[in-house]
């Protein structure tokens, strides 16, 4: 148990601090790597408890998908180095105190989830949550996550779709001049289509019109 | 202590893989260009050892001894983390490869999805450098890799599950074990090309190596490394292209199942029918580097997403339906 506990203090030690660095670094693009390595060292903890299944979707989602898009809109936009002044302290911003708002209501949040976690049995222990060591947990989230819960997951997808679709509508440029590859023509060409033998006259051009 | 015996144990086992495979990439970079060689009717490296084996050795010593340039506008720290990213992640994803039923560091019961991870991370290793290398030719290849790598990592993900439904299990083992009659590249034989092409997408290789493309990028993200830093690199995407080759033969062309359970082919051990059908992969992989020529950016991006993904998608309902309405669900 000692080494369980050591692996835990190791990652969650990694994952607090380069948190706190997410906040605190002058550079963007280091921010967007320490919060890779908290999402790392989180997925770790989901592992250390069992979870392997959550934790390497953590890995995949939100390493391999979601924090490259989040280096590429950093790296992309020139946004590396804060160059505000109120960023270093000399001028009052607004922004302070909105933040201020932010972090007490989630404090708020969790005294209250921390409080509201004796009814926990209320709703954990309906009859499909059943734990079973006989299965891997990715068997029994399947069986959750298509059974009991498939409204729920074809709504998230649907509303994942609608989002991308809007993406798409709000920066859709329609561009003139562009001039596009058909692969079909390409491939129908024939060579009477583009090939005209032309006898020349000695001393004098041939016009080819197109 | 119970303790101390374990990581004993655990460290004998992972040097016992590690080094084996850092051998194998050395002789499989001569391979790769000695295949080249003779496709172009060059005799290609050929000189240091035995038909040139020690030729990546050679090499290896070169870069050792020559200096490390840090460029001085470059951001030092991640710099030089790149490499040292790329590499640890190449070699790290070996421990869940099953080379045969007994080797194997660690037997998890999700290896597919810790593999597909730990490949989707290695998309750092390459947009660190470019970005770090503060230069105009690295970050052009570095947008583009990740660019391409994203993509690909979609269809390779949806391939992957075409597989998951025929085994119904995450486990490597379990998937090799489950090709025991039938090896999935028959009845899967386009994901089986889809996958190879993906493959060798995911790894930059020619004829979709266009982070590296020398006549418009220099050598794309790997522009201001010099040294041991360099060969890193080239370690790291030689071990990754093993990988995707070990990754193939486990999910489609048996592990290290003997081609037919007849005499004297089952008796042979399992390691060998592995390592020989990572070798043909990576034998097709040099072949395609030879003769294929590179692509365009749009033909690659229209390929991914346009191409593999719808199809690859259709197969995974076609797959399904076929389990269902025959009933040979597993599990």
């Amino acid at each position: 148990m000692i080494a369980h506990a050591l692996f835990f203090y190791f990652f969650s030690i990694i994952a607090i601090i380069s948190a706190i660095f997410v906040i605190v670094s002058r550079n963007t693009v280091h921010a967007v790597f320490f919060l890779i390595l908290d999402f790392i060292s989180i997925a770790c903890l989901f592992i250390m408890i069992g979870a392997e299944f959550l934790g390497m979707m953590m890995l995949i989602v939100y390493v391999g998908a979601v924090a490259v898009l989040f280096l590429f809109v950093v790296m992309l936009m020139n946004v590396t180095e804060q160059k505000l002044s109120w960023f270093r302290g000399s001028k009052r911003s607004g922004h302070i105190p909105t933040g201020l708002i932010v972090g007490s209501v989630i404090l708020l949040e969790l005294v209250v989830i921390v409080g509201g976690w004796q009814y926990r049995d209320t709703f954990s222990q309906t009859e499909f949550l059943k734990f079973d060591s006989d299965f891997t947990n990715t068997h029994l989230i399947g069986n959750v996550l298509y059974t009991e819960y498939i409204h729920l997951f074809q709504i998230s997808g649907i509303i994942l779709l609608l989002s991308m679709i809007g993406a798409i509508v709000l920066t859709y440029r329609k561009r003139e001049g562009v001039k596009k590859q058909s692969y079909i023509k390409q491939i129908s060409r024939e060579r009477e289509d583009s090939v005209k033998l032309v006898d020349g006259e000695f001393n004098k051009g041939v016009s080819i019109d197109d | 202590m119970d303790i101390f015996y374990t990581i004993y144990n655990e460290t004998y086992k992972i040097f016992l893989l590690l080094i084996p495979i850092l051998i194998s990439v050395a002789l499989i970079v001569w391979f790769d260009r000695r295949v080249w060689g003779f496709v172009q009717r060059r005799k290609g490296p050929n000189v240091v050892g035995p038909f040139g084996l020690f030729q990546t050795a050679a090499d290896a010593l070169k870069y050792i001894f020559k200096e490390i340039i840090i460029p001085a506008s470059s951001n030092k720290i991640v710099f030089i983390l790149a490499p040292i990213v790329t590499m640890t992640l190449a070699l790290s994803a070996w421990a869940v490869i099953p080379l045969s039923e007994k080797i194997i560091i660690s037997d998890i019961n999700v290896g597919i999805l810790y593999i597909f991870a730990i490949s989707s991370l290695g998309v750092y290793g390459i947009i660190m450098g470019g970005w770090a290398s503060n230069s105009k030719y690295p970050f052009l290849g570095a947008i583009r890799s990740a660019a391409q790598m994203v993509s690909y990592e979609v269809s390779i993900g949806i391939i992957i599950i075409n597989v998951l439904l025929c085994v119904g299990s995450l486990n490597l083992t379990d998937i090799v074990l489950a090709q025991e009659k039938l090896w999935f590249v028959i009845p899967l034989f386009p994901m089986f090309v889809i996958f190879f092409i993906s493959a060798l997408a995911e790894t930059n290789r020619p004829p979709f190596d266009l982070p590296e493309a020398e006549a418009e990028l220099v050598a794309g993200y790997q522009t201001e490394y010099s040294g041991m830093m360099y060969a890193m690199f080239w370690l790291g995407e030689y071990a990754n292209i093993l990988l995707l080759c070990a990754l193939g033969s486990i999910l489609f062309l048996g592990g290290w199942l003997s081609p037919v359970d007849i005499y004297p082919l089952n008796v042979i051990p399992g390691i060998f029918w592995m390592v020989f059908k990572i070798l043909l992969l990576f034998f097709m992989f040099a072949i395609i580097k030879a003769i294929v020529p590179r692509y365009r950016y749009d033909q690659l991006m229209r390929l991914g997403w346009k191409v593999f993904l719808p199809f690859s998608l259709l197969y995974v309902v076609l797959t399904a339906s076929f389990l269902v309405y025959f009933d040979l669900l597993p599990g």
